[in-house]
């Protein structure tokens, strides 16, 4: 390809942008509203995922061994469960541990009660293993392994919480996969709708340029700028937005209500863009670049 | 140059808007062709053009036969044809500069070259003051003296004109005429398609006369009349 023809597509794109300003200014409308609406969605769901990831962090099997195991058999257990995939933490907690905090929670004010049990500890055979799962969704599994092991005498999970999350898990999946969908297709169709007005009024400049010899490329070539251009100016405007309202808004709710944000843990902003950005740019320009490219091929064959 | 054998077009499954067309045009003639509307002269520009294919014949320009080209190849070939319309066709948003600029530019011709040629061709079609005149500023025959420097500026070897006096008052008509003439004494090979018989008769030229898809008369130079 030559360099004047790379320059007069670059150029051509760029002055067609000012030539249809209301086109142009149209289509970054759509363009922008489309993604504002997938990005602010993009983020409820990070921030919803991310709770519940949370949620499931604390979510822990509780592991205990029969009488008379000596430390090295429940070092032996706990090196058996920390192997395994679905584990993301294992933290083992003594008898003595476990006295302490009954006393803690269950005794305070009433230490005389708890100094009654001093040098029989009434939890002895409590030693365990505490169990962070990476995904709850694998507990059942996880406990299947668990109580098959030798010298385990019991394993506390809390199903119904993590049935709770799992379906809550997949019908965050399901429902975000659907409107990202619909949003991509009402994005698809309104942007193509609007490029296609925007060809239809060129329609006569296309034709001549074919009648005077310009390959299908030359023809594109500006359009394709031009989408790519509106595609992106489409994608930032809504970032932008999207930034300046996300860090107020959880300011606001932090300050505002403490309750809320002592309960709800928002994703920071820096982590919640460093997502979004790149997907929202990708989506412009891609919706930008296949939506010309995609209109303008029933124009070329002349 | 441009050769036509047993060329048929038909649009549907009726009447053919071509039907066993034979033609030969050598390189250097002026050609009228002439017939009523429906005749299939504009259909015959553009098969020509390639903007059609034929439904059956071959038709060989520049010694290419056009069924042989590729839809990729068809660009170049159309950069060896000059093309003027009835309705001009200019870019109303660019000036008479970047009108005829703009030929060169879709071609990848570099900016010095365009910078050269387009004045040149300017001057030719006489609007060499009005270079930064916008297409509504300019009047029907101007319009198409910029069409007629656009359609020439990347030299073409042919030239087809499709109704270019149509829109145009007789004075405009006929300067548009004779700068057509003129281009053809450079060496140009012309090809118009005309209804005006009055131009037809004075210019004293080749005439091909279509009638109902088919060629009814071939008049050498001067032997055209009304009857024919």
């Amino acid at each position: 390809m030559k360099i004047n023809t790379l320059v007069y597509s670059l150029v051509q794109g760029i002055k067609n942008i000012g030539r249809n300003k209301m086109f142009s200014i149209a289509s970054a409308a759509t363009m922008s509203a489309c993604i504002f609406m997938f990005g602010l969605f993009y983020i409820l769901v990070t921030n919803f995922t991310g709770m519940v990831k949370e949620a499931e962090e604390s979510v822990a099997v509780t592991v205990f061994f029969d009488s008379g195991l000596t430390d090295e058999q429940i070092k032996t257990i706990g090196n058996q469960i920390t192997k395994r995939a679905e584990v993301a933490n294992c933290v083992y907690v003594s008898a003595d541990e476990a006295w302490e905090y009954v006393k803690e929670n269950y005794f305070e004010g009433k230490e005389e009660l708890a100094a009654a049990f001093e040098g029989d500890n009434p939890v002895a055979n409590s030693a365990h293993y505490e169990i962070y799962l990476d995904d709850v969704e694998m507990q059942a599994s996880l406990v299947q392994y668990i109580e098959g092991l030798a010298g385990v005498r019991e394993v506390k999970k809390s199903e119904a919480v993590a049935n709770t999350l799992s379906d809550f898990n997949r019908l965050i999946s399901y429902v975000s996969a659907g409107i990202i969908l619909i949003l991509l297709c009402v994005a698809v169709f309104l942007i193509s709708n609007t490029v296609t007005v925007g060809i239809s009024v060129r329609r006569e400049e296309i034709a001549i340029m074919k009648l005077i010899g310009a390959t299908d490329f030359l023809v594109r070539a500006p359009f394709v700028v031009e989408g790519m251009i509106i595609g992106l100016v489409g994608a930032v405007i809504p970032l932008v937005l999207l930034y300046i309202l996300y860090g107020r808004i959880v300011g606001y709710i932090n300050d505002r209500f403490d309750f809320i944000g002592s309960m709800l843990n928002f994703i920071p902003e820096n982590r919640i863009f460093h997502g979004l950005t790149p997907i929202a740019v990708l989506l412009g320009v891609g919706i930008g670049l296949i939506g010309s490219i995609w209109t303008i091929r029933k124009h070329l064959k002349v | 140059m441009i050769t036509l054998e047993h060329v048929s077009k038909a649009y549907s499954a009726g009447v053919p808007a071509l039907n066993d067309v034979n033609l030969e045009i050598e390189e250097g003639e002026f050609v009228f062709i002439v017939g009523d509307s429906g005749s299939g002269k504009s259909t015959l520009i553009k098969l020509l053009l390639k903007e059609l294919d034929p439904t059956e014949g071959t038709i060989i320009i520049n010694g290419k036969y056009l069924n042989k080209i590729h839809r990729r190849q068809i660009p170049k070939f159309r950069r060896n044809i000059g093309v003027v319309f009835q309705d001009f066709r200019l870019l109303k948003d660019r000036n008479v500069y970047e009108n005829i600029a703009f030929a060169q530019k879709v071609i990848g011709e570099p900016s010095s070259r365009i910078r050269k040629r387009v004045p040149m061709m300017l001057s030719m079609v006489g609007l060499a003051p009005k270079y930064r005149s916008y297409p509504r500023q300019l009047s029907g025959g101007e319009q198409q003296r910029v069409a007629i420097a656009r359609a020439l500026v990347n030299e073409p070897k042919i030239l087809l004109a499709d109704e270019p006096t149509g829109n145009l008052d007789n004075n405009n008509a006929w300067e548009i005429m004779k700068l057509l003439e003129e281009i053809n004494s450079k060496g140009t090979t012309v090809v118009v398609v005309t209804h005006n018989l009055e131009i037809v008769k004075v210019m004293k030229k080749r005439v091909i006369t279509v009638k109902k898809g088919a060629i009814v008369g071939d008049s050498k130079k001067g032997d055209y009349s009304d009857e024919d």
